[in-house]
């Protein structure tokens, strides 16, 4: 039931797929860790609107399923005039709904810093901003690159997402290749490869990552 | 003696010369080629046979579908068959006993057609079926009864009219799997169709203004743009899948009888309005 010979009848499909699909989780990871972090922050800071806001923003997109999250963009900002494409739409998604766990990752990684290291960095003089950025953040990270290279792995996964939204991943091409040969274990099964193509080294990367933190902290 | 009895053997000739002329303007199917005149006669009955059988029990029993939008679709509420197909078989009831609910509907699937039609159980088949060469070897088809084939759906106004206004750069909707995407990416050089699960979600992205174009079977678009009368089926069709009307092989009566009901409501304009009430719009131009 395996055969190769599909991966290189439709290499063309298979190639575009996973490109694309790399293009959508590379935008979605560095997307998501900036705004996850810039909504820990939010959730954290004393000011107390924005740690609603925060607290909003990742209630709501934790909590909603990442196709409707998707939807919003692809359906549903065309009804204000905006028509974002599939691939557009569905990184957007992406983006915003790993972010919220990302969010909570970082705060959680902040809260591990004891309490005791921003009092004095506050004493010392420095803003908010500064204790964050120079005293509290830097040691944080090195919590939650764990937790946060799970949601990466999650992310890369969860951007079949596309899909559906015909965003021309992976996961669309899979479904093509699957009606136009009804090869359907084979040509999911080539997928599952190129997938992995992906996330093994992602997976492989923070574990050396993890290491030489754990070395220098 | 031998003039007497060359002369009703030359009466039994020109019966049958006559026979087998009527039997060849009416679409020649009968196996008699005119050498004895009992055969051709019987060949003759034959034909009649089936609308002789329909009068007879008083009713017509047409195979169409009971899951097919705009055909023939089962009302889950009230049990009622309606649709285009459904129509039809009321007019030809009508034509045929004189009365439109003369008429027993069976459900027949794409599947099941052909067999309960050769085995009786159903007089005609009239239910989306597309004229083929392969079929016409195992049943005989009435003229063109719908025009089907792929076809363009899109929003009213829009500035695509036809085929021809579609460009590599046009955004075209479609489901995956379907040969209608073929048919189209093969007409237009460099197209590249967006795909989706289902038709449903095709028309949800057209209506969201993903794309500009949705194609497909006409029948099916024809549907969509009924569930929102904002989109309209443009162009006619550019693939040819004709429906006819199918009997039982050698049923040639019945055949000129459903030909000639599908003239007379041509003319008399019945045709266009019952494609009009299923449709949404009037029938394209011959």
């Amino acid at each position: 039931m395996i055969d190769f010979a599909l991966l290189f009848d439709y290499s063309e499909e298979y190639m575009e797929g996973l490109r694309n699909t790399l293009y959508a989780s590379l935008i979605a990871l560095a997307g998501s860790f900036m705004l996850g972090t810039i909504v820990a922050v939010l959730r954290m800071t004393p000011v107390r609107p924005l740690r609603w806001l925060g607290r909003a923003y990742v209630e709501f997109f934790r909590n909603i399923p990442l196709l409707l999250v998707v939807y919003i963009f692809f359906l549903g900002l065309p009804a204000l005039g905006i028509i974002l494409s599939g691939f557009v739409s569905g990184t957007i998604g992406l983006t915003v709904y790993t972010s919220a766990y990302i969010a909570e990752a970082i705060r959680a990684g902040i809260m591990a810093v004891p309490a005791g290291q921003s009092e004095a960095a506050r004493s010392s003089g420095l803003t908010y901003i500064q204790t964050m950025r120079h005293v509290v953040l830097p040691q944080a990270i090195k919590i939650v690159v764990p937790p946060i290279s799970n949601q990466f792995l999650n992310l890369v996964k969860n951007s079949s997402i596309l899909g559906v939204v015909s965003g021309f991943d992976l996961m669309y091409y899979a479904d093509i290749v699957n009606s136009e040969t009804y090869q359907t274990v084979n040509a999911l099964f080539m997928a599952a490869l190129l997938y992995l193509l992906l996330t093994i080294p992602l997976s492989y990367a923070t574990r050396l990552l993890e290491k030489r933190l754990a070395r220098t902290g | 003696m031998k003039q007497r009895q060359g002369k009703p053997f030359t009466g039994i000739l020109l019966v049958c010369m006559l026979l087998v002329l009527s039997a060849c303007g009416g679409g020649n199917s009968s196996g008699g080629s005119g050498g004895e005149g009992t055969v051709t006669g019987g060949a003759g009955e034959a034909e009649s046979g089936i609308i002789a059988k329909i009068k007879e029990r008083g009713k017509l029993v047409a195979g169409v579908k009971y899951d097919t939008k705009l055909f023939g679709l089962k009302d889950p509420g009230t049990g009622v068959v309606e649709g285009f197909d459904v129509d039809m078989a009321k007019a030809l009831a009508k034509k045929l006993i004189g009365d439109e609910t003369k008429l027993e509907l069976k459900e027949v699937t794409s599947k099941t057609r052909m067999p309960m039609l050769n085995n009786g159980e159903i007089d005609l088949i009239i239910a989306t079926m597309t004229i083929t060469e392969d079929r016409k070897k195992e049943v005989d088809f009435s003229d063109v009864y719908f025009k089907a084939g792929q076809s363009l759906l899109v929003k009213k106004g829009s500035p695509i009219r036809s085929i021809d206004d579609v460009t590599a750069d046009t955004k075209v909707l479609g489901v995956k799997g379907a040969t209608s995407i073929k048919n189209i990416e093969e007409k237009v050089d460099g197209l590249r169709v967006q795909q989706y699960e289902n038709y449903q979600e095709a028309f949800t992205a057209l209506r969201a203004g993903q794309g500009e174009v949705l194609t497909t079977d006409n029948a099916i678009l024809f549907g969509m743009s009924q569930q929102d009368p904002n989109y309209e089926v443009v162009g006619g069709t550019f693939t040819d899948e004709p429906y006819g009307i199918a009997v039982k092989k050698g049923e040639t009566g019945l055949v000129e009888a459903v030909n000639e009901l599908l003239k007379e409501m041509k003319d008399s304009g019945e045709y266009a309005k019952q494609y009009e009430k299923w449709m949404g719009e009037a029938p394209p131009a011959e």
